[in-house]
């Protein structure tokens, strides 16, 4: 039986309960938005179970909403059931405040260099993570470039006018 | 047998005085004459400018006619680094490293817009030009430039050796200029 968006979505509010806090389907993909503190429980949970087996995990990413209060970074799971041929987008809200949330390590393996990344460009703590430290920036970097605070363009450039530039 | 070739040019002498059986020059010019038809380039290609480079260096462009068939790929025989592609600051250090492995007397050419200026990236990430690390003697400007373009800045680099002092490594000025980029 193929797998749809209908019988996912239960499985995840009957899973989640109230830690489920919204859903919705763009693009004929279903997104779910999640509490950060249950993310690998539930990643677990689509894992394991034998109707879903959400075993892929195709990519590991953040997002920042300075205007979102509360929620300002989002981190973003693609999860893939190979078996279902089924996809799947899970969200957890992160405040400004707070922006700890579980290392998926554990349960996936290839989710290790994404939080780093992650980390590197939005300073997202992945909490037991083995090794949580640059991946694409120069160590010496001192803040997250991807953050809307910081400007696009490098404040070293010589060449051109700077207040074109955002300098 | 073919026919023997009679066009073919080569280098001339220096200036100097000569008659029978003697050449009288001085020093320097031989010594720039030898320097300038030598230059062992290492290619220091990144992205698309190195691909523009290979094609320098295949037939059609042809380098080894300047006296440069022999690319370097260590920087200890290499008189002329060549930095061909974006530079992003995590690959500032390795061409900063790869400089200062070089032995005296070296140059350095940037061949195109990143290189020179970090050219369309303007980000966080890129190197804004290689002259922030290293000293450059001849840009190349262009994305990517033309072969051509590579060998006129290539002959640039054999202009300013012909014409180097060969006391100008050894200069206060030239050692005030490397501790500007932090190499002794």
């Amino acid at each position: 039986m193929a797998l749809t968006s209908e019988i996912v979505l239960s499985k995840i509010k009957e899973f989640l309960g109230d830690d489920l806090f919204s859903s919705n389907e763009s693009f004929g993909m279903l997104a779910v938005i999640v509490s950060s503190s249950r993310n690998y429980d539930l990643l677990e949970y689509l894992y394991k179970e034998s109707s879903l087996e959400f075993t892929f995990l195709t990519d590991l990413t953040g997002a920042h909403y300075p205007d979102k209060k509360g929620s300002e970074f989002e981190v973003i799971y693609h999860l893939h059931s190979l078996v279902h041929n089924y996809r799947l987008r899970i969200k957890c809200g992160l405040p400004l405040e707070n922006l700890d949330i579980r290392s998926m390590v554990a349960l996936h393996s290839g989710a290790n260099f994404m939080e780093r990344e992650t980390y590197d460009f939005y300073g997202i703590i992945f909490t037991g993570h083995p090794n949580l430290k640059r991946i694409l920036n120069v160590d010496e970097m001192d803040y997250f470039p991807m953050r809307k605070e910081y400007p696009l363009e490098d404040q070293t450039r010589t060449d051109k006018e700077d207040k074109y530039f955002g300098r | 047998m073919g026919e023997l070739k009679t066009n073919i040019k080569i280098v001339g002498e220096p200036e100097g005085i000569k008659g029978e059986g003697f050449f009288a020059t001085s020093l320097s010019k031989v010594i720039a004459l030898a320097r300038a038809n030598s230059i062992w380039p290492l290619p220091f290609a990144t992205s698309c400018c190195g691909i523009e480079f290979m094609a320098t260096m295949a037939s059609n462009y042809d380098l080894a006619r300047f006296g440069s068939e022999k690319l370097s790929f260590s920087p200890r025989q290499a008189d002329l680094l060549m930095v061909m592609g974006t530079i992003a600051k995590k690959m500032g250090p390795v061409v900063k490293q790869t400089y200062i492995q070089m032995a005296e007397p070296r140059w350095v050419i940037a061949v195109g817009a990143c290189a020179s200026s970090g050219g369309i990236f303007d980000t966080y990430s890129v190197l804004q030009g290689i002259d922030k690390v290293v000293p450059v003697d001849v840009y190349v400007p262009g994305c990517p430039p033309r072969p051509e373009q590579i060998l006129d800045g290539f002959m640039k680099i054999q202009d300013i050796v012909k014409n180097e002092s060969i006391r100008r490594r050894s200069l206060p000025e030239y050692k005030e200029l490397l501790n500007q980029y932090g190499i002794e």
